[in-house]
Formats: structure tokens, sequence, C-alpha cells
């Protein structure tokens, strides 16, 4: 049996199945008769190339970030949570309900107050599959996927029912005085000028950290990790496998729901239509693409912002290719790095072979 | 009386329309999911085998070209869902959620690179669309009260693959209960050692599995696109895919019971912009959101088990490894 090295194996192989993922989008994008390294050369000049476009990629790092986080915790415990885009929504219920409750209060009350009762809402939510995947038995994929539908008709219904102010026609709710709002980094930071990144980044970073340290450093974690990697012997070890599902995916949609506080709390100031717009769904392939780790979350999370607000810049300067290629993007890196991840192992683990016993030949 | 029935049949008709693509599409994922594969993919097959029919249709003049074309979009996606979850032994939840973003990416982007209409295929008639069938003696009959007004609105004046996908249920029910393949499929899908035991392929059985879903999902897409509208739009499965998976859910995986669940989401489609702003005795006024919930609802207290029970097959969404 091949075996691959323990660099290889954590480093060489997910670097090689995002390579894969981007060549077969090079491909496509030649395929329609662009040129791709033109269309990447755009894309990191709209990402890093002037202190706006800088901001927008760090403030769709930060919801990446969480999203990525959300699938990755549930997927230590052996769940797949494809939930993310109904759990942020929900939280963001929460997030404008604290927010007009206490309007015109000071954001430093505000962002904790937010935090938690966004991170309620959501864990709440993500918490009805936990218990039905534990008590019930119902898959949690097919769960969450439903969970999402329902709730993009719960919102839609609360958006534009009942929270709509009179008089007002988009389907979004009423807005948060601007002294309530999470300060946007553009106050401090003069490069990051007409850009969205707001204290919610920093939420982020410190929520890549505690997930490392809480998965890595703690009982609970080894627990999790256990239960992920063999549910059987967990329970023998006296580990309560039902408690722990429910516990993990409740933290999963608090952690999905921060994306409510980075948009409703910190850009938008108030609960617009379908706002989460995709970014759950991102989290999934983040997750994968960072192998459900803390750093991998971090960078595969950074290289979607780039794809994101990059995307934007591609559909001003190249009108043959729309945002869509990132979609495109997405799915292919959840396909190669997800659901074909092993893939190359075999072949990887004979070329090494090979190359070491002719080294050691020598 | 005589409204109520015309109104009635109006409806109902409508709600065969809807409900053909769930059709087509939960008979699909009733061939893989027996076999043993799950298919969460089967919302982008839909869309991708809409977007092929119309942008082929809208090239070609064909419809017929078009729906092959639809047939083989799904083809290559389950292609890859195969070798994604057969060879390589990969995930095959992820896989399909993968298989659902590129369909959504793929189709926006091909459709703006190639027609340059925001994601619109061009506007097709005649040749190009699946049109009605008028059934023999529909306009003769058509004034004879009740059992007339039926046969005109309700059975005739459905195009071919409306006719197709309500044949396509006994057909399954059939080939799974009745043949030896249809034996095969359901044991595979239960304990594929057993199968492969008996000297038979599990891959080859759940490859033929994986080419009737793409099969029938195809043919779905392409009604979406090059029957019941006229031509492709952005998103235009709109969690059909989904709301089939979980009609296959509630009808337990069976062909029968598949047909039923998949009509009553298509009432529920069809009646719920009828049944807005108005008000109902007792409950008042129920929202459209509710309505359009409410599969999903129905879907999730099933699977947890508080009315009846939804197993099931026993190695579905498990890769089966030969033993060396």
């Amino acid at each position: 049996m091949n075996t691959l090295p323990r660099w290889a194996d954590i480093a060489l192989l997910p670097v090689l199945n995002v390579v894969l993922a981007f060549l077969v989008g090079g491909l496509i994008v030649l395929a329609v008769g662009q040129n791709p390294l033109e269309a990447v050369g755009i894309m990191l000049y709209g990402a890093f190339g002037y202190g706006s476009g800088f901001g927008y990629t760090l403030y769709y790092t930060t919801d990446f970030i969480f999203a990525g986080l959300a699938v990755s915790l549930a997927y230590h415990a052996g769940l797949f949570n494809i939930g993310p885009e109904g759990q942020a929504y929900v939280g963001g219920l929460g997030v404008i309900l604290i927010g007009l409750a206490l309007n015109g209060t000071h954001w430093a009350i505000m962002f904790p107050l937010m935090i938690i009762v966004g991170a309620l809402f959501g864990a709440t939510w993500a918490f009805v599959p936990g218990y039905l995947q534990a008590k019930r038995g119902s898959h949690i994929v097919i769960t969450t996927i439903l969970f999402n539908f329902i709730a993009t008709s719960m919102m839609s219904y609360i958006i534009s029912r009942q929270l709509k102010p009179a008089g007002v026609n988009s389907d979004e709710s009423a807005p948060l005085e601007a002294i309530t709002r999470v300060p946007q980094l553009r106050t401090f930071i003069d490069l990051f000028k007409n850009s969205p990144v707001n204290l919610t980044f920093f939420l982020a970073i410190a929520a890549l950290i505690f997930v490392y340290w809480l998965i890595w450093h703690t009982k609970f974690g080894y627990a999790v990790r256990s239960l992920g990697n063999n549910p059987v012997a967990a329970g023998y070890a006296g580990i309560s496998n039902q408690k722990l599902i429910m516990i993990v995916m409740a933290m999963a949609g608090a952690l999905a729901a921060m994306v409510a506080v980075n948009n409703v709390g910190g850009v938008q100031g108030r609960l617009i239509l379908n706002f989460v717009n995709g970014a759950g769904f991102v989290g999934v392939a983040v997750a994968f693409m960072g192998r459900a780790h803390p750093v991998g979350v971090g960078l595969s999370a950074l290289l979607f912002g780039i794809l994101y607000q990059g995307g934007q810049e591609l559909a001003f300067q190249m009108p043959g290719i729309t945002r869509e290629m990132i979609v495109t993007i997405q799915a292919l890196v959840i396909l190669f790095t997800g659901a074909m991840g092993d893939m190359l192992r075999a072949p990887l683990a004979r070329l090494l072979t090979r190359a070491g016993a002719t080294a050691g030949g020598k | 009386m005589e409204q109520l029935i015309v109104d009635l049949t109006l409806i109902l008709d409508s709600t065969t329309r809807l409900a053909v693509p769930l059709i087509l599409a939960c008979l699909a994922g009733l061939y893989s999911e027996r076999a043993g594969i799950v298919d969460i993919g089967l919302e982008g097959k839909l869309l991708a085998g809409a977007f092929a029919a119309a942008a082929t249709a809208a090239v070609t003049g064909s419809a017929w070209l078009g729906l092959l074309a639809g047939i083989g979009a799904a083809l290559v996606f389950s292609g890859i869902h195969g070798l994604a979850s057969i060879n390589f032994k990969g995930n095959q939840a992820i896989s399909g959620v993968a298989l659902n973003f590129l369909a959504a990416g793929l189709t926006t982007f091909l459709g703006q690179s190639w027609f340059k209409r925001g994601g619109y295929t061009p506007q097709l008639s005649g040749d190009r669309r699946f049109n009605p069938i008028t059934l023999p003696f529909a306009n003769e009959l058509r004034e004879v009260p009740i059992i007339g007004q039926i046969y005109y609105e309700l059975i005739s004046g459905h195009n071919i693959i409306t006719y197709f996908a309500f044949i396509a249920v006994p057909v399954t029910a059939w080939v799974l209960f009745r043949t030896r393949f249809g034996l095969r499929l359901r044991a595979v899908g239960e304990n594929p050692k057993a199968i492969d035991t008996a000297g038979i392929s599990v891959t080859r059985l759940r490859y033929q599995a994986l080419i009737i879903t793409a099969v029938l999902v195809g043919i779905g897409g392409a009604y979406l696109s090059i029957a019941q509208s006229a031509g492709f739009n952005n998103n235009m499965s709109a969690g059909r895919g989904y709301i089939a998976l979980a009609a296959l859910i509630f009808a337990k995986w069976r062909p029968g019971p598949a047909l039923l669940v998949c009509l009553m989401f298509g009432f529920l489609d069809a009646v719920q912009f009828r049944i807005q702003g108005q008000e109902f005795p007792i409950i008042g006024e129920v929202p459209v959101q509710a309505i359009q919930a409410l599969p999903y609802i129905l879907t999730v207290i099933l699977l947890a088990g508080f009315v009846g029970r939804a197993v099931a097959p026993k190695a579905s969404g498990i890769p089966y490894t030969k033993e060396r």
C-alpha cells in the first residue's frame, strides 16, 4: 500500500488539487476565447492594487472565514454542514432585532450584543438539524439543505411582511443609526477608503485562533475529533455522541451567523432580502480547500476573497468573463479538493517512492 | 358547479405542468439512490440539461437535438459524479454539491459568453420547442360537459415530455420490481458485497444506474427550457432538483408514491399564487412563503420519523471497496 510522507499529505497534495481546479478553470476561460492569464492579472490588481479594492477583499475574506469555520468545525465531528447559508441568514434576524431594539446605543456596547444575539439565532437554526441527526437519525446533509430553503422562505416573509417599514419599496428592514453600526476600518485607516471592511474582520481572525485552540488543545476538541474519526470507538470511550453532535452544530451555526454581523451590523446597517448571497456556500469550498484546519481556512478564505473582489474588477475590464466564473472555480475547488481529494494520492505516492528509490540508490 | 370544475381542471392542469420536471428528476434520483449512490447533484444536472437543451435548440433549430444535448450534459455530470464516487471513492454528498455549483456557474458563464444576453438564451419558437399535442377528438369533445372539458384541458394539450414522464413511472416500477436488472439494482444499493460475490460488477451496475439517472434528469432539464418555457434563464431549475430529492425521501424511494408526492408538490406550487391575499376561515391569510416552504418542512418532519419512517437503501452513500 502506498502511503505519502507527511509533508506531501499536508501541503503538496492539497496544493496540487487546488492547482488542478484552477487549471481546469483556466481551460474553460480559454475555451470561450478569453485569456486566462490576463484575467488573473486583472483580478490580482482588483484585489490588491488599490486601497478600497484591498478593503473589499478583506471584507469578503471575513465572510468566508466564518462560513468556512462553520463547515470545518462540523466536519471535524464527521458532520457535513451545508447550512451556513441559512444559518447566516437567520443570524441576521438576531443582529437586526437587537440592533433595532437598542437603536442609537453606542457600537462599543452593540458590537458584542450583536455578536451574542446573532450567534444565538444562528446556533438555534443549526441546532435543529443537529438534534434531528443526533436523536432521530435524519441525515445532516439533507436536513441542512432543507433548512436553507426553509430559512429563505421564512426570512422572506419576516423581512417583506414584518420588518419592512411602511413607505419603503425595497425588501429591507429599518436602518440602524450610524453610531450603532460596527465601525468600518476606513474611519481609522485611510487606505481602506470607500470599502466596507470593518471591525468584524478582527473577530474573524479571533475565531480562527479560537477554533484552532478548541479543536486541538481542549478535551472538547479531542472528543469532537474522536467522534469524527470513529464514532463507535468514541462511544466506547464514554463520549456522548448525541450531545456532541448537537453542541458542534450549534457552534457551527453561531460561527455562520457572524457573516450577518459583518454584513448587517457592519456594512448595510439593515437587514436586506437575501443578503448572504452565497457566502455560506463559499464556506463549503473554503473548508475543503483548507482541509478544515484554521490556517488552511484562513488562506483559502483570502483566496476566495481575492476571487470575489477581483471578479468584480474582471467584470468591468473583460466583459467576456462574468462573475459566475468564480462560482465555477468554487465548484471545481470543491470537486478536486473535496470529492476527488484522493485522486492524485496513489500516483503521487508512486512517484515519490520511485524518486526516493532513485535517490537512495545513488 | 360548472365553474368549480373548470377552475379545478385548470389548477390540476398547471399542477401537471409543474410536476413534470419533479417527476423526471425524482425518478432519476430513484435509480441512483436505489443503486447506492446519493445524488445531491440532481439540481445541477437539471440546470445543465436545461441550458444545453436551450442552447442547442437555439443554434440548430431542432428541439430534438436540444433534448439530446440536455441528456448529454446530464451524462457528463453523471460521469464526473461516478468518477468521484465510484472510482475515487470520494464523498458523494460533496461531489453532488460541487456539481450543483458547477452547473450554476457554468450555465450563466457560458450563456453570457455565447449569447451575450445576460445569461438568457435566445427566445425559442416553432420547431425549436416541444409544443402541445392535441390528442384525437379533443377539439370535438371539448363541448361535452365535464368529461369533454377534462379531456380537452387536462389530458390533451401537453407536450411529448409530459406524456413521457407519466409513462416513465409505471415503467420504472416494472424495471425495478419485475426485471433481473431491477433486482440487481436494488441489491447493489442494499448489499453490494452480495452482488460482488455473485460475480456481478458493482461498478458496472452503479454506472448503469447513473446513466439512467442522467437520461431522465436531462429530459427533465430539457422540459424546463424548451417545453415549459421558451428558452433558458439563470438558475431556472430554482431548487426543483432539491424538491425532487425531498419527494424521493417522502416517497420512501418507491416509484408509485414518488408520482403522488411530486403531484402534491406540483399542486402546492400551482395554488401558491392563487391563494395569495385570500382570507381563509379560521386560519386567515396564508403567506405565500408558507406554501413555498411546505414541501421542505413536510420532508423534515418525515425524515425526523415523527410520521412514518424514511429509511434509505442501506449502502447508499458508501463507496464499495472490493476485498483484495
